[in-house]
């Protein structure tokens, strides 16, 4: 017999089902209950860098609009640094910026919003540098284990033709998926990122 | 708004990678039995990437952001009494693959009432809504990893897959850790309950140990005399290498 290794089992994902808003948002689910609630502010008035919104929605394979989809956002400040204390980086990090927000659909029109700064270029492996991008974790009904994917920016063609993970994509054409369009309405810098859980320009999703 | 820093470091020594998920042991994004799958799972593989600062880091919360009744889901939605129905403790540790507990980490919690019924705009089940009980709750684990809530056991409900499917009673729970890369969401289920063998949702899971590991044992040794029974559910998230050799997270 060979020693044994102590490791034990993730526990198994199970779909976040249609009642997700309950726990994670549930001022969406339609009532008031907890004294302090998460402000969902991923960066407050205080924090440096390009203010910008990010609109868009989520299709499902038979190009329908998926109403009832949850997403988490996770990105660094606009230096680059992230939030947390595992970021190596000699930077500063906004007393106001945490770098994470939740997003839900609209029942309606299914369309999400979300309202950041731009971040920096963020580290990558072996000394490379990664595009500014922020992460991005969906869950909906349907959804057996939530999709990673994230989301790059238009007009950062040159940091996108270098960056790592987007260059890990063999087919070029679907690097596209993870690009969102920059835009301006009344002087409000709007991002447009759609999200295709299947079929015709199917957003690439990543094990991570 | 100011937001404070954790003054804690997570329990891993050093910055090592998350161990890769064992996509066999979770259920597949397409599981035609369960019918909603079937047009939300990605056709492409997904893209294996290194994990990088993006991956390593997450988001992390603070006592102070959650009030005193958050984890007692009998009384944080009170309005003239208790809710309906079998009081029980959920409770148990967050821990990683290498069974180290998870400190200070995010656990948030959803169910049906005792009928089966959820406080959400979108369920219209005929069992009644509960004046006294929201269905939500939200702890941070202790410095070892353990969590505990009080509720009221959830009760089956039926919904639309196959023309008379009815889910197990089970406990919604979000889980962060760490790292942005340990995110889950799963569902507790209750020992005993012979609806389980029967979900479709259960049983997109393909591994049987898998799905027995998502069932809480009922826990005398914790239940309160003459008051309220617990199960015990441990949950755990991805481990972690505690080297990084060969591939270098930093630069040069
Ligand atoms: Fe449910």
């Amino acid at each position: 017999m060979v020693q044994k290794l102590d490791f034990i089992k993730e526990t198994p994902s199970q779909t976040a089902g249609p009642y997700v808003h309950i726990g994670l948002a549930p001022a969406y689910a339609g009532f008031d209950i907890f004294e302090n609630n998460f402000t969902n502010e991923i960066a407050g008035p205080n924090t440096r860098g390009e203010r910008i919104t990010i609109m868009g929605r989520v299709f499902d394979g038979s190009d329908a609009v998926v109403k009832d989809v949850l997403l988490e956002s996770w990105q660094a400040n606009t230096d680059g640094k992230y939030n947390h204390p595992e970021d190596f980086q000699t930077k500063d990090v906004d007393d106001d910026f945490r770098g994470w927000g939740r997003i839900c659909s609209d029942f309606e029109t299914g369309e999400f919003t979300l309202k950041t700064i731009k971040p920096g270029k963020v580290p990558g492996r072996n000394g490379s540098t990664q595009a500014p991008h922020i992460s991005l974790w969906i869950v909906a009904r349907g959804i057996n284990i939530g999709l990673h994917t994230r989301l790059y920016f238009a007009d950062e063609t040159v940091a996108n033709g270098t960056d790592p993970v987007l260059n890990g994509i063999e087919l070029a054409e679907r690097r596209k998926t993870l690009i969102a369009e920059r835009s301006e309405q009344d002087g409000e810098v709007i991002y447009t990122f759609d999200i295709r859980l299947q079929g015709d320009g199917e957003t690439v999703f990543f094990d991570i | 708004m100011t937001i404070e820093r954790p003054n804690f470091q997570p329990s891993a020594p050093k910055p090592g990678e998350y161990y890769q998920r064992d996509r066999d042991w979770h259920p597949p994004a397409f599981a035609p039995i369960y019918k909603t799958s079937v047009l939300r799972s990605p056709k492409n593989a997904l893209l294996s990437i290194d994990q990088s600062l993006s991956e390593l880091t997450g988001p992390m919360f603070n006592h102070n952001e959650l009030g005193p009744l958050d984890n007692d889901m009998i009384s944080n939605y009170a309005k003239d009494g208790d809710p309906i129905g079998e009081r029980i403790i959920v409770h148990g540790r967050v821990l990683d693959e290498n069974g180290r507990g998870i400190p200070h980490t995010l656990v948030e919690a959803w169910q049906a009432n005792a009928g089966g019924r959820y406080r959400h705009k979108k369920d219209t089940y005929l069992a009644p809504i509960d004046p006294n009980f929201g269905g939500c709750g939200r702890c941070l684990t202790d410095d070892q990893g353990y969590y505990y809530f009080r509720t009221i056991k959830p009760g089956p409900y039926p919904w639309r897959n196959y023309v008379n499917s009815w889910r197990p009673a089970h406990i919604h729970l979000s889980v962060f850790g760490p790292s942005f890369s340990q995110r889950l969401i799963t569902q507790m289920y209750f020992e005993g309950d012979p609806l389980i063998d029967i979900c479709p949702i259960v049983k997109t899971i393909p591994d049987e140990a898998a799905i027995k590991s998502l069932i809480a044992p009922l826990d005398m040794h914790n239940s309160i005399p003459m008051d309220t029974r617990a199960y015990k559910f441990d949950i755990v998230l991805r481990g972690r290498r505690s080297t990084l050799f060969e591939n270098r997270l930093e630069g040069n």
